[in-house]
């Protein structure tokens, strides 16, 4: 039977390196396969963190030859097998032990973005047209991905000043859920540094959910910014009509 | 493994696990968006070659105190801010040129090793925002040069097409889909609202949105093709402008 | 008190992060006490998030007709009458009010034409009744319902695992577990415990379930003295993935088969024709994971050993818009266009009807302060639950667990905590370090896969359950014998032993109850006992606890009162 090897991080935050080991090649074997496979015969105490193994949960987020992959839907054949295949931790987030590492950063974040606020009296009809849009927002499985190869956070450490790729994300499909009544532009330019992103699109190029990041989300909360805060005509137009209708 | 951390993780300036050849992606843009560069900062101070009869130079359009009466350099540099602020502050170039000319990030999952970051949140780059002024003023261009394409139609003789009108006609098509393509203008048609089945006009809205959403998805296909129609439809007026070619004729 | 260990002080611990933990922590929260979630997994994992068709609700967006009444009688049906029927009945009044709460939470269902939720056909259903969002409706769900518990202000305990639930004389006064990432130990007081830890599915090889299956909190109400219900009655689930290997058992929706998917055998027979012609491919869960199993052994299976299920004649647009993440899931994983050609499927484990045996009002168990809810609590599925039940029982009764925990705990003090009690969980914990080498806990775990696959699988019989009682007495006395390497940090071999132990309780349960039903129904196929027994429609099995082992009982079916009854005689 061909086999494979792995070159897997082991370490913790001690310090480690990466070790090889080889894996038995099993038709349509995924990455999570041949990791829970040294797992189960190699190295029972190899950390790593996974769910469905359907693509559907985002726990087993690493980097597959310095890639941020999903493990689960990262397909052996697909990579160059006859070389070691390095997989290693994200590498945005404090490590914890092998492929697993600290993501709690990221739930503090979103515990600051103000929940779903019905608008008062909304009659609770939605037309479809404007549920699509916020729908593919949705459907984001938090891996983390975006997160963890968002240079902003990856490279410059911005975690006190930037929210990240996920949660303009989220924050996006609050501001054009079409019952919602909160705004979030003033904590997207203060809080969560949305002028920190300057859209070089890794978030999206990584995203498993295939949801277009920057073009659907970033871009327009950074126009939406725009008008609150940096378009005069807009800003203008807004102070003459809250004057009308306080 | 490459330099690394405690944990063993690659800092520095290119350092990344990735095996594939990443800064292959950033070589087109470097060279070709070079070479615009160039060639555009050398046509727009040679100030001639920019008019035979019935065509203009995109570069030139609106042509503005050719005569020199009051402005000594050459028109171009009078107008060309308009189409470059609106190219610069394009969330696409943006892209491009952050990745490969201030390599911020080089290429994804690649290092930087670079300590301060700003992105757009000072200045300069927080001019970024104010991209929506550029378009309004993108706006006049093509409306200009949609008067120039079809003034192109109309030679010394008379009505007629040459090889120099369907470059120009082509050249104002894309430059059209790239304006109207723009990502501020698919907020300002529609994004911008939250419930396109209860606002004011909202369906036409959210046909608009659709529409522009469908261009927009393509918006760095229409900056490239824009861009080098734009160059070429100059570099053909130049030469046919300073004899080096005969324009044919069609009709 | 003891002051060895992290310890936190809470009204109400809920165990589990699905969808029945959050809405009990939610419902818990509005009492005004003290709520604590721990879960095995991050935030927002759980396997709720696989659960794709829908939720069942009697909304009446699509079909008129509908009510809760022709609710009531499709999960009667559907469960072959051993339901509990007032969980039947609250299930069916209560889902609509469930739905519309998600909505007002932020949760975005697919519309119908005036903009009301869209609902969708599915197996055992009379009328369209699943509220969706394509096929990933329990992502929805969880988002937010996590959302909203996040912004009412819950404590979350993540990456955590309880290994013991600690009582106070009778009643629960808190738990004992340890944290996953650093291994240490810690101590939650708490005046009422609710469990909502789903399911049992790791315990068999080919299952649609995630590692965190392992029928945690059913083994830990059961060590804590409380009694487990139904429990010899497993889904398996007609169409999981066959191929390849490493996707064996991964859900394929049943909304391929609502959308109008057809099975076929490798002589490209409809075989569902001969088992129920007129239902066919929409028959009940159970019926068609017999029927594929049937195929498959008389020889007529498909390469991999499964049966064929195709949708490739519905418009490719269509199916791609309808079943995004299949039409993905095979692409990716299986090499398969589904809008092309057919998907190789089969039976895979999927869901356990029983549990915790709950008052159907409280959820609350035979042991006061300890609710359950969810998959992990029985009655409201009985022998067979309907596709789309599920969902809706988890905000349903994980509501009704959390307002009677909640409203429990308001009123009661918080009991004491033992301390050699604390010290004995602590020792069982690292026994396996401090043997010097031993039993390999992954390899017990397989031998228990293989056990409960070939043995307790989709067709039982005598002899092979008792053969299984004697192998999972030798897996136990194994798994007393292991012995993990490694540190305490973040060691899933070390976690694996003790989650081992939960599916070699539950996986007994099991097999002793379905040893006892000689009758099938539902789920439950004794091949040495095929029919239907009038006289078993009026027992559920129970298991319980006594001294160290394990006793079973019947119980009676309760009486339904006139007006039920009334309804489910009516011809629909």
């Amino acid at each position: 039977m061909a086999e494979v090897t792995l070159r897997i991080f082991r370490g913790d935050q001690k310090g480690g390196q990466h070790v090889d080991y080889k894996v038995p090649l099993v038709p349509g074997m995924v990455v999570l396969d041949a990791v829970h496979s040294v797992q189960g015969h190699q190295a029972p105490d190899l950390a790593v963190r996974w769910n469905c193994k359907a693509g559907k949960c985002g726990s087993c987020s690493a980097e597959v030859n310095g890639k941020p992959r999903l493990m689960c839907k990262t397909r052996m054949d697909a990579l160059p097998t006859d070389r070691p295949i390095i997989v290693s931790p994200m590498k945005s987030f404090p490590l914890i032990k092998d492929l697993a590492t600290d993501v709690s950063w990221n739930y503090k974040v979103n515990k600051m973005i103000p929940p779903f606020q019905p608008r008062p009296g909304v009659e609770w009809k939605m037309d479809q047209r404007d549920v699509d849009r916020v729908q593919e927002f949705r459907k984001c499985i938090e891996c983390f991905l975006c997160q963890d190869v968002c240079h902003v956070l990856r490279e410059h450490g911005k975690m006190d000043e930037f929210g990240g790729p996920r949660f303009f994300v989220r924050s996006a499909s609050l501001e054009m859920h079409p019952l919602d009544g909160a705004s979030r532009t003033r904590l997207l330019r203060e809080k969560l540094g949305i002028g920190y992103c300057n859209i070089t699109k890794c978030c999206t190029e990584v995203c498993p959910e295939e949801i277009h990041i920057t073009d659907n989300a970033i871009i327009p909360l950074k126009e939406r910014v725009v008008d609150q805060f940096y378009d005069p005509l807009t800003m203008l137009v807004r102070k003459i009509r809250g004057a009308s209708t306080p | 493994m490459a330099d690394s951390d405690a944990a063993g993780i690659p800092r520095g300036f290119g350092k990344t696990e990735r095996e594939d050849a990443w800064w292959i992606e950033n070589l087109p843009f470097i060279i070709v968006l070079g070479a615009f560069a160039i060639y555009t900062t050398w046509r727009a101070f040679e100030g001639k070659f920019y008019w035979t009869d019935p065509y203009l130079s995109p570069f030139y359009s609106p042509l503005i105190d050719p005569e020199h009466h009051w402005w000594p350099f050459s028109p171009a540099i009078l107008i060309l801010g308009g189409p470059l602020g609106f190219r610069l502050t394009c969330y696409y170039y943006r892209k491009a040129y952050y990745r490969a000319f201030l390599l911020d990030p080089p290429s994804c999952a690649v290092g930087e090793g670079r300590k301060h970051y700003h992105g757009e949140t000072s200045f300069p780059f927080i001019l970024q925002n104010v991209h929506r002024y550029f378009f309004y003023i993108a706006v006049i261009f093509v409306a200009f040069l949609w008067y120039d394409a079809i003034r192109a139609f109309f030679f010394p003789q008379g009505f007629g097409v040459g090889v120099g009108t369907l470059v120009m006609l082509l050249n104002i098509v894309l430059l059209s889909i790239y304006t109207f393509s723009c990502h501020s203008l698919r907020h300002l048609a529609g994004g911008k609202l939250d419930c396109f089945s209860c606002s004011t006009f909202g369906p036409v809205r959210h046909t608009a949105w659709r529409g522009i959403t469908r261009l927009n998805e393509n918006h760095m296909f229409w900056a490239w093709a824009s861009m080098i129609s734009v160059g070429l439809t100059d570099l053909y007026i130049r030469l046919v402008a300073c004899g080096a070619i005969k324009d044919i004729r069609l009709l | 008190m003891t002051s060895k260990f992290e310890t936190h002080e809470l009204d109400v611990l809920i165990i589990g992060a699905g969808g029945a933990g959050l809405r009990a922590a939610i419902e818990a929260l509005a009492q005004g006490v003290r709520v604590g979630v721990v879960c095995k997994s991050l935030l927002g994992k759980a396997h709720t998030v696989m659960a794709e068709g829908g939720l069942a609700a009697a909304m009446a967006n699509v079909d008129k007709a509908d009510d809760w009444r022709t609710h009531f009688r499709d999960t009667m049906r559907g469960g072959k009458f051993v339901n509990n029927w007032r969980m039947a009945q609250l299930h069916a009044q209560e889902a609509p009010d469930r739905v519309r709460e998600l909505e007002q939470w932020g949760a975005l269902f697919d519309r119908t034409e005036n903009g009301d939720i869209l609902q969708r056909a599915f197996g055992g259903h009379t009328y369209k009744r699943l509220c969706h969002v394509g096929d990933r409706t329990g992502l929805e769900m969880i988002r937010t319902l996590q959302d909203r518990g996040v912004a009412m202000g819950f404590d979350v305990y993540m990456e955590c695992t309880i290994t013991r639930l600690i009582k106070d004389g009778d009643r629960i006064s808190g738990a004992f577990g340890y944290w996953r990432e650093s291994g240490r130990f810690v101590v939650f007081k708490a005046k009422a415990v609710v469990i909502a830890t789903g399911g049992i599915g790791k315990s068999w090889k080919i299952t649609s379930n995630s590692w965190e299956c392992t029928g945690d909190g059913m083994a830990l109400a059961y060590e804590a003295g409380a009694e487990l219900m139904d429990m010899e009655f497993v889904q398996f689930h007609p169409t999981g993935m066959v191929w390849p290997p490493g996707v064996q058992g991964l859900l394929v929706t049943e909304a391929v088969r609502g959308e109008g998917g057809i099975l076929r055998n490798k002589n490209g027979e409809r075989f569902m024709e001969k088992y129920d012609p007129k239902r066919m491919e929409l028959s009940t869960r159970d019926v068609v994971a017999r029927s594929i199993y049937t195929e498959v052994r008389e020889g007529r299976g498909t390469p991999h050993g499964g049966a064929f299920l195709d949708i490739s004649h519905q418009p490719a647009e269509y199916v791609k818009r309808k079943l995004p993440s299949m039409y993905h899931q095979f692409k990716e994983l299986a090499d398969v266009d589904i809008t092309k050609g057919p998907m190789e499927v089969g039976p895979t484990c999927h869901y356990m009807m029983g549990g915790i045996r709950v008052d159907a009002e409280t959820g609350q168990s035979s042991v006061p302060g300890l609710f359950a809810a969810g998959e992990a609590a029985a009655g409201l599925h009985g022998a067979n639950r309907l596709g789309g039940n599920s969902l809706s029982d988890l905000v349903v009764f994980g509501r009704r667990a959390g307002l009677a925990a909640g409203q429990y705990a308001a009123k009661a003090a918080h009991g004491s905590v033992n301390n050699a009690e604390i010290d004995d969980a602590e020792r069982s914990m690292l026994a396996a370090f401090e043997r010097p080498q031993g039993e390999d806990p992954y390899q017990i775990h397989r031998d228990l896969q293989d056990v409960m696959h070939n043995l307790v699988g989709i067709f039982r019989n005598e002899e092979d359950l008792k053969r299984a009682l004697v192998e999972l007495e030798k897996l136990k006395e194994r798994a007393q014998r292991m012995h993990v390497d490694g540190s305490r940090m973040y060691n899933p071999g070390w976690h694996l032993s003790r989650d081992l132990q939960c599916m070699l309780t539950v996986s007994e349960a099991c097999t002793h109850a379905a040893l006892a039903r000689k009758e099938s129904r539902g789920a439950h196929s004794r091949l040495d006992f095929p029919k239907t027994e009038d006289a078993w429609g009026k027992k559920n099995h129970v298991i319980v606890k006594k001294g160290t082992a394990m006793a079973v009982f019947e119980v009676p079916v309760r009486e339904l009162p006139d007006d039920l009854k009334q309804i489910l005689a009516e011809e629909k």
